[in-house]
């Protein structure tokens, strides 16, 4: 079993908007890229030509109908990666200690020279967000690209997780959740962003913006004067039209 | 259990990992490829190999984003559909047998057939390029051919978008256009149009969304953009054009239209001979030099369109030697006051409710008008009037095919442009922008060029913009001068061609045979083609004497695409990351509303095979074939490869293929100047790109403001100021009805008279699909629809291993109403037929859907053998292509013509016409039609990837 670290007070995480994400699937490829080549074993995939691909990623968007009780049905899509949660499961049950948040910022990682495969803190995740790369035989999960975050060969715009950079609708955010006043707090602080699934207990660090209302049908006596028509026919019309050319600049009135 | 830093093993807890690992040993810079949008990158080597590939933070296209195509191009240069080498076919035409070959065998082989053919008949040759981002330069080689064949794909993606915008206001959607992101109030997206200029929009909907700006969607299918919208109009497909006449209808007669904008700006004003018996009946009237006449308010009296400080009146009429002439305005009031456009009368057709749409019209007339913008911001018209401000009606729109891709495509887009400025929300702030060096008229574009001379070039460009019957590409004999019938009677203003009807016309030798078929980048045995089984077919028929139909077909392709095996002689081509490529304001540009750009690809890795970018293929080529251009007064060729003809290449003095970085008299200048040797290296230095950006004056009312048209002649778009008004009415459409009705002496066949007379309407109309007219709609319900994934659009290679993982198959998604009338469940298979055939396909339910409509992703569905994938993967095994059930052409009349599936104005493929009807059947293990394996060129792909360069 392995210990958590005190309650940091910089707790790093994404702000994911579900307003704004059109399931592009861009952030779940920018990732599969940094962290082939980056953070511990290349995220490996099998059979990738074949019959059955599967390979290793550490972020997956899946895509959600939902059908109202007296509205049209409506598509969400929705991010899913290591929510680097407070109170970590995956970390408690790992045997090994290879499973660990970092104690200065609340990232979860995995040390993948003392991760012996076991699985166990897959099976302890509610969220399915950890991945058992079958070519190297090590957990894999998000490092909120912890390689980037601080990486001195970066710019500091550049700073941010891979899938943050790529966002092409601007539906994630990068930042410290743990400071009140931060960019991402009070985002969250307006938007109303919620914890996933807080009945699990784990206080997520990660935090998802909701859809906003959609499909809001104004009502017609709000909308109708809008469109009183100044003829019925095309007579009239033309009538209504040489008083308004009338009005316009160098017009007769 | 206390934490206390240390491990049970007594090892401490938090391992030290290096924070700051090196990125890569070198970034180049460089423009994706992975679609049509052209974003920058930046590539990072690792040991010369592409390490990761992320967006250009500077760039003007996808200002640092990058969407997952372009992040997994990675996966492109490094796949093992990859071709190796030329190849010339040994076994039978589809058979995908074929031995490598050297270059130089290869260019011979083609010279030996091209050359015979530029000496006698040029025409026998068909150039068409698909996904070409490169025409300026293959229509060059194609016009010093000779052959009047050569179109890329427009026709069958958007050419209706793109035609109607141009000849309505001298621009459209995209690459000509985009929505005034910063200051719109309400974007509305019409229709399925994730495939093109897909991070821009993406990046344009993340600005609308963090302002609280509205997003309305009208598509039949609420996925991507559409999901995001604030609400959706679930619309019938191929009704677009109505309900947007209906929206007009409403505006109209509650006089929530822009008078003052449609008087200075647009052709509204402009008179009208309305004399039956006349002539110019339906004609715009003129004076002696040809100039449109309106009247001007300040004296009544007619007065030229452009005459400096005229007031053009919108209501007054002209009445000259017993003629009556109305103002354009008149026909439009008259027309679209009409009750046929009332809510109430196209609801049932549209599948939208009349409050809905009253809703929309309302929602459309309190932004425009209600949240008026004004820009304090001087400015100075074209007829030399000051205006003190700007004011913008902050309503946009966007769309692409999905309004486009129908038999009344074309007048849906006018309709569309109509709405647009009847409202004045063009080229105004908070609507929508032109793109630099658009806007452009359609005056201002080429007419298309068609006269074969043996052994000499064409007299122009292929392609442009017909005014009239005097500018179609006929023989003497009045029949078609194109083998696509491009520019004919069937399709007057085809200004992108008909690719979809190249082989299908060259197999059945109307209006003529060819002798070899050119492609590049165009999978017509697959998802490029309708009918895609009877394509395979036309492609492999042989005549009496046991030789092909279509003598014979070069193709250039950098992978094992299902084209290959079709093909006798192979040009392998590199990837993007490997060849030298502009995408160039003569061609179709990557400009932002307020500034002019222009960009490079190079070669930021060397390719480790015998393949050769494909333009400097086309350079070789036209040495040995010593067309004009392509070689010195010596002999020699005039270019090594395409990166000298980027360099050196004078289009008209002072303009080459690249605006940036050229040479002045002082030194290095944009815009104009003379070729530039260092060039490349400039733009290289410079991310790739050039951009410049438009004064602050000269931001909106791009086609009416001095100080714009001043600014465009600096810098090269065109040679004097050239002002114009949109083209509400567009005569060119009647003098084409005009013929049709029987005058003038250019006159088209008997039976496509009443086709020309009710589709070519000079003002919007909407006219049910063609195919309709075919199809029984109670046999055939339902309304079937493609659309690309976000993941794959537009791209090329869709046997990519990262993406191929997030969409391996496609089912048919069913909406409700069939889903639960039918009873199927999770896992079913149905038949689906239309006219032309059937498919067996997986279905799923999806309740976020016009109730009837059903759609697949398209072109995810693969030909086994093709693309280096087993011919186990689900995409050649669950995966389809709805291609099978479109023909194109229209089934038969029983009056021996050949009725082309597509617009009948500009030929458009029309795609989204299609009706089926579904019925459930058993699972089956394989997708029908199962097409046998084809033998490929390559060998399949590992069994795991495990890709790194740098550990």
């Amino acid at each position: 079993m392995t210990a958590l670290p005190p309650p940091s007070a910089v707790r790093l995480g994404l702000v994911i908007d579900l307003d704004t994400c059109v399931g592009c699937q861009a952030c779940v490829i920018s990732c599969k890229g940094w962290n082939t080549e980056n953070y511990g074993a290349p995220l490996s995939d099998q059979d990738p030509y074949g019959a059955a691909p599967a390979g290793t990623f550490l972020n997956r968007v899946h895509s959600y109908e939902v059908q109202p009780p007296a509205a049209p049905a409506q598509i969400v899509h929705f991010p899913k990666s290591c929510l680097h949660c407070a109170d970590a499961p995956c970390v408690t049950v790992c045997p090994t200690g290879a499973s660990y948040k970092r104690a200065e910022d609340g990232i979860v990682l995995v040390n993948e020279d003392a991760c012996i495969g076991c699985g166990l803190c897959a099976w302890a995740c509610p969220y399915g967000a950890r991945e058992m790369d079958a070519a190297a035989q090590v957990m894999k999960k998000c490092t909120l690209c912890v390689d980037r975050i601080y990486n001195a060969h970066l710019p500091e715009e550049d700073r941010v997780p891979a899938c943050v950079r790529t966002c092409p609708s601007g539906a994630r955010h990068f930042g410290d959740l743990g400071d009140p006043d931060s960019a991402v707090s009070r985002l969250v602080e307006a938007r109303g962003g919620f914890d996933l699934m807080p009945e699990q207990a784990t206080r997520p660090t990660n935090k998802y913006l909701p859809p906003r209302l959609r499909d809001h049908v104004e009502a017609p006596s709000v909308l109708a004067p809008y469109l009183t028509p100044v003829a019925d026919t095309p007579k009239g019309f033309l009538g209504w039209l040489d008083r308004a050319l009338g009005a316009l600049p160098g017009g007769a009135e | 259990m206390e934490w206390h830093d240390k491990r049970p093993d007594g090892m401490t807890q938090q391992p030290r990992i290096d924070l700051s690992p090196r990125i890569s040993d070198e970034m180049r810079q460089t423009t994706c490829y992975m679609c049509a949008c052209r974003c920058g990158i930046n590539v990072h080597l690792k040991n010369g190999k592409v390490a990761y590939i992320e967006g250009n933070r500077d760039h003007p296209v996808n200002k640092g984003v990058l969407c997952a195509k372009g992040a997994a191009g990675i996966m492109q240069v490094n796949a093992p559909s990859r071709l190796r080498a030329p190849l010339r076919r040994t076994g039978p035409r589809g058979s995908g047998q074929f031995e490598e070959i050297t270059w130089d065998e290869a260019l011979a082989q083609a010279t030996a057939w091209l050359a015979p053919l530029r000496a006698a008949a040029p025409e026998k040759l068909a150039f068409f390029t698909g996904r070409d981002q490169s025409q300026s330069f293959t229509s060059l080689w194609a016009q010093a051919f000779g052959t009047p064949n050569y179109a890329a794909h427009g026709g069958f993606c958007s050419v209706n978008m793109a035609a109607a915008g141009i000849y309505t206001m001298g621009g459209s959607f995209w690459e000509f256009g985009q929505p005034d992101w910063e200051l719109t109030r309400l974007f509305i997206l019409f229709g399925v149009a994730e495939d093109h200029d897909s991070n821009p929009i993406k990046i344009g909907i993340g600005q609308l969304k963090a302002r609280g700006a509205r997003m309305i969607g009208v598509n039949p299918i609420r996925t991507g953009y559409n999901a995001v919208a604030d609400d959706w109009y679930g619309i019938t497909p191929g009704t677009d054009g109505l309900l947007i006449l209906s929206l007009i209808h409403l505006l109209l007669k509650a006089g929530r239209i822009d008078l003052d904008y449609l008087a200075r700006y647009t052709n509204a004003p402009v008179l009208v001979n309305e004399d039956p018996a006349s002539p110019q009946n339906g004609l715009l009237l003129r004076d002696e030099d040809g100039h449109v006449q309106v009247i001007d308010r300040r004296t009544g009296a007619l007065a030229r369109w452009d005459g400096a400080g005229v007031e053009p009146d919108l209501a007054g009429t002209y009445r000259h030697a017993g003629v009556t002439h109305r103002p354009v305005f008149h026909q439009i009031v008259e027309r679209y006051l009409s009750d046929t456009y009332a809510p109430e009368n196209v609801a049932g057709l549209t599948g939208i409710p009349a409050p809905r749409i009253r809703q929309l019209a309302a929602e459309i007339a309190r932004t425009a008008f209600d949240e008026a913008i004004t820009l304090d911001r001087p400015w100075t018209d074209f007829r030399g009037v000051e205006h003190a401000t700007m004011t913008g009606r902050p309503v946009s729109f966007h769309a692409m095919r999905g309004i486009s891709a129908h038999a009344n495509g074309f007048q849906t887009c006018r309709a569309l442009h109509l709405l647009q400025i009847l409202i004045g929300a063009v080229e105004t702030p908070g609507g929508m922008r032109f793109k630099p060096p658009y806007p452009k008229p359609a005056t201002a574009h080429p007419k298309p060029h068609c006269k074969v001379t043996p052994g000499q070039p064409l007299g122009g460009p292929h392609l442009g913009y017909v005014q009239g019957p005097e500018d179609l590409c006929l023989d003497e004999a009045g029949n078609p001068a194109r083998i696509d019938k491009a520019f004919s009677w069937e399709n007057p203003m085809s200004a992108h061609g008909l690719m979809h009807m190249v082989i299908s016309n060259a197999h059945a030798g109307d209006p003529y045979r060819i002798d070899t078929l050119f492609m590049y980048m165009a999978n017509m045995s697959w998802n490029s083609s309708m009918n895609t089984s009877g394509t395979m077919q036309m492609l492999t028929d042989q005549d009496d004497n046991g030789d092909y139909v279509i003598p014979h077909i070069i193709y250039s392709d950098a992978y094992s695409s299902e084209m290959v095996a079709y093909a006798d002689l192979i040009l392998p081509d590199t990837t993007y990351l490997e060849r030298h490529d502009c995408i160039s304001l003569l061609d179709r540009p990557i400009c932002e509303a307020g500034a002019v750009a222009d960009a490079i690809r190079w070669p930021v890795v060397a390719p480790d095979r015998d393949v050769r970018a494909f333009q400097s293929v086309l350079c070789d080529l036209g040495h040995r074939l010593a067309l004009p251009g392509f070689v010195n007064t010596d002999g020699t060729a005039k270019y090594a490869d395409y990166a000298d003809y980027i360099t050196n290449h004078i289009r008209r003095p002072g303009i080459g293929p690249l605006a940036g970085w050229r040479m002045g008299e002082g030194g290095l200048q944009h815009g104009r100047g003379t070729a530039n040797a260092g060039q490349i290296d400039n733009y290289i230095a410079h991310g790739s790109f050039w951009i410049e950006h438009v004064p602050e004056d000269a931001a909106y009312y791009k086609p009416w403001s001095q100080a714009y048209q001043d600014w465009a002649v600096r810098m090269g778009f065109y040679d004097t100021p050239q002002p114009y008004i949109f083209q509400l009415y567009a005569e060119p459409m009647r003098r084409f009805q005009l013929a049709a009705e029987g005058e003038g002496t250019r006159q088209p066949p008997d039976h496509l008279r009443g086709q020309i007379i009710a589709t070519m309407d000079p003002l919007p109309v909407w006219y049910a699909p063609l195919s309709d007219g075919h199809t029984d709609p109670v046999s055939y319900p339902l309304h079937a629809l493609t659309q690309r994934p976000m993941a794959m659009y537009h791209s090329w290679g869709s046997q990519n291993a990262w993406l191929r993982q997030i969409h391996g198959h496609n089912p048919l998604y069913l909406p409700t109403s069939v889903w639960e009338t039918q009873g199927f469940a999770e896992g079913d298979w149905a038949l689906v037929t239309s006219p032309h055939g059937s498919i067996t396909v997986p279905v799923a339910h999806m309740a976020a859907l016009n109730a009837n409509t059903v759609w697949t992703w398209n072109a995810i569905g693969k030909r086994k053998g093709a693309w280096a994938l087993d011919p186990a993967a689900p995409e050649a095994t669950k995966g389809f292509l709805l291609n099978h059930l479109i023909h194109e052409l229209l089934p038969a009349r029983g009056d021996d013509l050949r009725w082309a599936n597509s617009d009948p104005i500009t030929g458009q493929a029309a795609w989204f016409d299609l009706r089926v009807r579904v019925e459930k059947c058993p699972a089956q293990f394989t997708s029908q039609p199962d097409h046998p394996a084809i033998g490929a060129p390559v060998a399949q792909g590992p069994a795991t990837l495990a890709w790194t360069v740098g550990k």
